[in-house]
């Protein structure tokens, strides 16, 4: 495999400097924030790039368990971030749905479809394990923001549905179902476009490294199902459970 | 049909003892503010007491099913609001949120036409005035042949003439169907013109209960003496 070089990589921070540029002679500010995100994604790449070396080489279930653990925490609190004013009922389901939903499918996916042996290879299972939180959180996510959404714009017909002696799960199904397939979009428009529009990041990453084409797409299939799955598990969940939050017992909107 | 005991909720009603009679129109009237629209929300059971209880064919609401208690009872709020879609849409819908079966256009029709509309069932909701809203909530509402109606200022959003027409189409179906109407009305004339018992709120307390059939008929006898 080709590696890239420092003094390559230091050319390539050559297109930073003509966005500060651009951003200067065009008065736009946040050049500071360009500037801090660069840095940061540096560091935080060099850093990861040690600790996995290290991982990688000291193959452990528990190092693996660690990082899925981190990733998951940090996963769940993003979501949070992005939303903003999460209800404490939902999240408390977004932190379940997302530990059940990606657990469920990253086992599924590294034991029986990847067949991975030991299943805790972190090559494999920090990578895999990665990307599907990563587009979990996204969905959640949206599908948060569907369901709060929807029930502020709605909650007049919601009351009215409820004062004719409507069920709650039957009066939401509409706005849970819109939330959910909000959830969903980013996924199906990526697996529309795949390979025509764009070659996804795995797949590229693969085949720069060396790998055959053909070997690469057969992971990037079962890994577009497998988020695909963990997506669809996650969301599912907090759109089912977060949307009866919003009654009590008695079905009366809290 | 309703005896209210000790109750109170929040610091907007504080009532010791109210009974609500079968087969009766009763009109609460009052100052806006007063606690008419929480008391009706409370027989609907969309809230619950903080204090007291209430009798609904001397059960407690609160050991009712709420849904099932609902579609016995079942509450028109003031501001009329149309399920997305077109007028078929909003029977439907009500019907399959009351997990019921559907019926059909010759029903819905029937329905619209009690309350004095003649569109058609495809047509969009979207686009109504208040007034024509406020009927097809209420042609939802008789859709579900409720034994009890409660309804928040029914002709909020209509002109006196409608409102007249609505009221006593209401009232009229009330008393074919022997059910029970408690109604909140900002109108004295309204109440006096169609209620049995008129009872006044003021800042949550009951300030009274006048029973209007003797006064009706003390009218209607002034009237055929002259």
């Amino acid at each position: 495999m080709q590696d890239v070089t420092l003094i390559g990589l230091a050319a390539a921070f050559i297109f930073l400097l003509i966005l500060l540029a651009i951003m200067r002679k065009e008065r736009l500010g946040h050049e500071w924030e360009i500037i801090l995100s660069s840095v940061r994604m540096t560091v935080q790449l060099i850093l990861v790039g040690y600790i996995l070396t290290y991982i990688f080489d000291n193959p452990s279930v528990w190092f693996s368990l660690i990082v899925l653990l981190l990733m998951l925490t940090f996963a769940v609190i993003n979501t949070f971030q992005r939303v903003g004013n999460v209800p404490e009922d939902i999240k408390k389901i977004v932190g379940v749905a997302m530990f059940t939903g990606t657990g469920i499918t990253i086992l599924y996916f590294i034991i029986l479809v990847f067949r991975i042996e030991p299943w805790y290879q972190p090559q494999y299972f920090i990578p895999i394990a990665g990307m599907m939180i990563g587009n979990s959180m996204t969905g959640i996510t949206l599908g948060i923001d569907g369901l709060l959404t929807g029930m502020k714009d709605n909650r007049a017909v919601i009351e009215n549905a409820l004062m004719l002696g409507g069920k709650p799960s039957l009066i939401m199904r509409e706005i849970t179902g819109r939330a959910f397939y909000q959830a969903l979009v980013p996924t199906i428009n990526s697996m529309m476009g795949m390979g025509i529009v764009f070659l996804p990041g795995m797949m590229t990453g693969q085949i720069l490294a060396g790998a055959p084409p053909l070997a690469a797409i057969k992971y990037q299939i079962a890994i577009m199902l497998g988020i695909m799955g963990s997506v669809t598990l996650t969301v599912y969940i907090v759109i089912k459970w977060g949307s009866r939050t919003f009654f009590n017992q008695r079905g009366q909107l809290k | 049909m309703f005896k209210i005991k000790d109750l109170k909720f929040k610091n907007i009603l504080d009532i010791d003892y109210l009974q609500v009679e079968e087969h009766n129109v009763t009109c609460i009237v009052g100052k806006s503010g007063g606690g008419k629209t929480t008391l009706l929300k409370l027989l609907n059971n969309m809230i619950s007491a903080d204090k007291g209880e209430i009798l609904y064919k001397d059960k407690n609401i609160e050991e009712y099913n709420p849904f099932e208690l609902r579609r016995e009872v079942v509450m028109l709020p003031q501001t009329p609001v149309m399920f997305t879609g077109n007028i078929r849409d909003n029977f439907e819908k009500t019907l399959r949120y009351t997990v019921r079966d559907l019926a059909d256009d010759v029903t819905y029709k029937g329905l619209l036409e009690k309350v004095g509309l003649t569109h058609s069932l495809d047509s969009d909701t979207k686009n109504m005035s208040g007034g024509e809203k406020q009927r097809i909530a209420l042609a939802r509402v008789l859709l579900l042949k409720p034994e009890t109606l409660l309804l928040d200022e029914p002709s909020s959003a209509l002109d006196d003439e409608t409102e007249d027409f609505i009221i006593r189409m209401v009232v009229d179906y009330s008393r074919e169907t022997a059910g029970t109407l408690v109604m909140v009305t900002h109108s004295r004339s309204v109440a006096e013109k169609f209620a049995d018992t008129i009872i006044t709120l003021s800042d949550g307390k009951i300030q009274d209960i006048v029973d209007n059939i003797s006064l009706k008929d003390e009218n209607n006898m002034h009237y055929s003496g002259l």
